[in-house]
């Protein structure tokens, strides 16, 4: 695999062709290497001008995790720490429950022969595509009318029901590769189906679990749109709203805490890409053949 | 009934009640259907049932009243209404140019190069998409910002250009890099899977014939994956439709009066928040009926044209 057009081997050693696709590939990539590599490099010096950092090292930037009550910029806003355990709530919650009803849900549809089955399973696959970004005016009505309006648990709420299709789909794929002997022998013993799924089943897509609790929580981590509309108030506020708010606020005014507040808010998912990068990826790339 | 499995456990043959026999699948099922129906289905119909009323904030969200199609024709007489279309057509063309053409480039790129070196770009590549929109946007906002902080104006020196704010003089070009360099990912990761799948022969077979390398792409493996190729085209196009999130957290349809405001944004402007204090519930939710619709109608065709029924069998054992 993975050679489109690779040279055939001549007996004059490596032609210098070959090195042309690197070229290329680098030279496009650069923008974004560049962005990133200057938000960790930048985030440990006083300032930035261009790429060219004004003053020596400091920590000074990081002095929010520590010294808070010094900041200008973070004058006016919730601490950084709640935030960063909301956040976390909020990621987490939105992954468990997408986890547990994706699972239930996926193994029915892998499973069990019921009326309506097709059709919910076309519902999930037209929903998967389908941009629910578009329904926020109709959910913010929706949430008041369930009094959840302004509450991270309606936030957690319509963010599960928008990873749904996705989860729903990739766990009814992972169901559908586990043979059915373990299953049906449990079954014959007298099993109920609740517990044949929970105890035999489940374990043996445990690979699937992690891969979608993943990127359920990376998601949820990430997430600025649902909790900025649907939680204005503050009190359960997340990293991503309050980080755009400074960023509004203070445009070029204070970059180092900008990029040491961002980065301190992208690492964990960098550090996730970086362990389960292959995981992921292997979701990502079959999540959407659908 | 279901009954007729492979095997089957119950051996009493009364005929159980529609209920009993679909219990376990209720069970199962009711957490997600519920949330399908409360969270996507009710708010399409919502949708499109308060695109014929006057609800907004000002009334108290509950002093409405149905104006019949009145929203749909102040949209379509609005005087920005052409100004926001063509900033859409704008947005959705140039983004996807972008993300078709450098998704397959990179694609072709990376499976041509060292396996290590190709899995290790197309990770630098899904940067974008797996960070938080907020600091994705503010590494461009500092990239773009004026002298003596942003980057983009010391690479753009050596080729002549003044040093410029990036985001208000050429905003256009700014959403184009912003969005282009997250929404790459996807054709990228897609086009790959699909390159990977075409047999080795065929490119074996072209290379003894003596093709070179733009005649085997040109040739063999765009065709061969055109319909990945048309199913990126068709997803992202829909997709770009409907996303302003990007440009939220950045230009925020500015600079100046709708510069680059898109039908979806104003969508969001109008209903969820407006600087005129008056959230127009009605008027935002005609103008995101249009999309609602848009998405419906394309994420159906994708389903038909990506063979739908092969993805659903019936389950091939049943125990009832």
């Amino acid at each position: 695999m993975a050679a489109i057009a690779r040279p055939l081997p001549r007996s004059g050693g490596v032609s210098w062709t070959s090195a042309i696709p690197y070229a290329v590939l680098l030279l496009f990539t650069l923008p974004i290497l560049i962005l990133y590599g200057w938000l960790i490099y930048g985030s440990f010096f006083p300032s930035m001008q261009g790429l060219r950092p004004v003053g020596g090292f400091t920590l000074e930037n990081w002095r929010f995790l520590w010294a808070p009550e010094t900041v200008e910029a973070l004058r006016f806003k919730p601490p950084i720490i709640p935030l960063t355990i909301n956040t976390f709530i909020f990621a987490l919650s939105t992954a468990l429950v997408v986890l547990l009803i994706s699972s239930m849900a996926g193994y029915a549809l892998s499973r069990i022969r019921f009326p309506g089955r097709r059709t919910f399973l076309g519902g999930v696959l037209l929903l998967h595509s389908f941009p629910s970004v578009t329904l926020l005016i109709a959910t913010f009505i929706i949430l008041r009318q369930l009094r959840l309006y302004d509450q991270l648990v309606g936030v957690i709420l319509v963010k599960t029901a928008f990873e749904l299709p996705f989860g729903v789909w990739i766990m009814k794929g992972f169901f559908d590769n586990v043979s059915w002997d373990l299953e049906m022998a449990a079954l014959v013993d007298g099993a109920s189906r609740l517990r044949t799924w929970w105890q035999v089943v489940m374990p043996l897509v445990k690979p699937g679990l992690l891969a979608l609790g993943l990127l359920a929580f990376v998601s949820g981590w990430n997430e600025f749109l649902l909790p900025f509309v649907f939680m204005p108030s503050g009190t359960q506020q997340t990293l991503s709203v309050v980080l755009r708010a400074i960023l509004n606020e203070g445009r070029f005014v204070d970059y180092g805490l900008l990029t040491a507040v961002g980065l301190y808010y992208v690492a964990p998912i960098l550090l996730v890409f970086f362990f389960a990068q292959d995981r992921l990826m292997k979701v990502y790339a079959g999540g959407v053949k659908g | 009934m279901a009954r007729t499995g492979t095997l089957q456990l119950e051996r009493e043959e009364q005929a159980p009640s529609w209920w009993r026999t679909n219990a376990t699948a209720m069970l199962f099922m009711g957490p997600a259907a519920i949330l399908v129906i409360v969270f996507f289905f009710v708010p399409v119909l919502l949708t499109l049932g308060m695109s014929f009323t006057d609800i907004a904030t000002a009334t108290g969200l509950s002093g409405w009243q149905w104006i019949g199609t009145a929203n749909y024709e102040q949209i379509f007489r609005g005087s920005f209404t052409g100004l926001i279309v063509r900033n859409t057509v704008i947005y959705v063309l140039l983004v996807l140019t972008f993300n078709v053409l450098v998704g397959l480039g990179v694609a072709l790129l990376t499976v041509h190069v060292r396996d290590q070196v190709g899995g290790f770009f197309r990770a630098v590549w899904l940067l974008p998409r797996i960070s938080p929109s907020v600091v994705y946007a503010l590494m461009w906002t500092w990239a773009a910002a004026p002298p003596p902080f942003g980057i983009i104006n010391e690479f753009v020196a050596p080729f002549g250009v003044a040093p410029r704010f990036w985001m208000n003089t050429d905003p256009w070009m700014f959403i184009l890099f912003l969005n282009g360099f997250v929404g790459a990912s996807l054709g990228m990761l897609i086009f790959t899977s699909a390159i990977e799948s075409i047999p080795e022969d065929l490119f074996r077979a072209a290379r003894v014939d003596g093709a070179n390398a733009w005649q085997i792409v040109r040739r063999i493996t765009v065709p061969l994956i055109r319909w990945p190729i048309l199913f990126v085209l068709v997803y992202q196009s829909m997709s770009l439709l409907a996303s302003y999130e990007y440009i939220l957290l950045t230009t925020n349809g500015g600079p100046g009066l709708y510069i680059t405001e898109v039908w979806s944004l104003w969508a969001f402007h109008t209903a969820l928040q407006s600087y005129a204090g008056n959230l127009e519930i009605g008027l935002g939710a005609a103008m995101a009926a249009i999309l609602v619709l848009v998405g419906v109608a394309v994420s159906a065709f994708l389903l038909r044209a990506f063979r739908f029924n092969d993805l659903v069998s019936e389950p091939r054992v049943e125990i009832t």
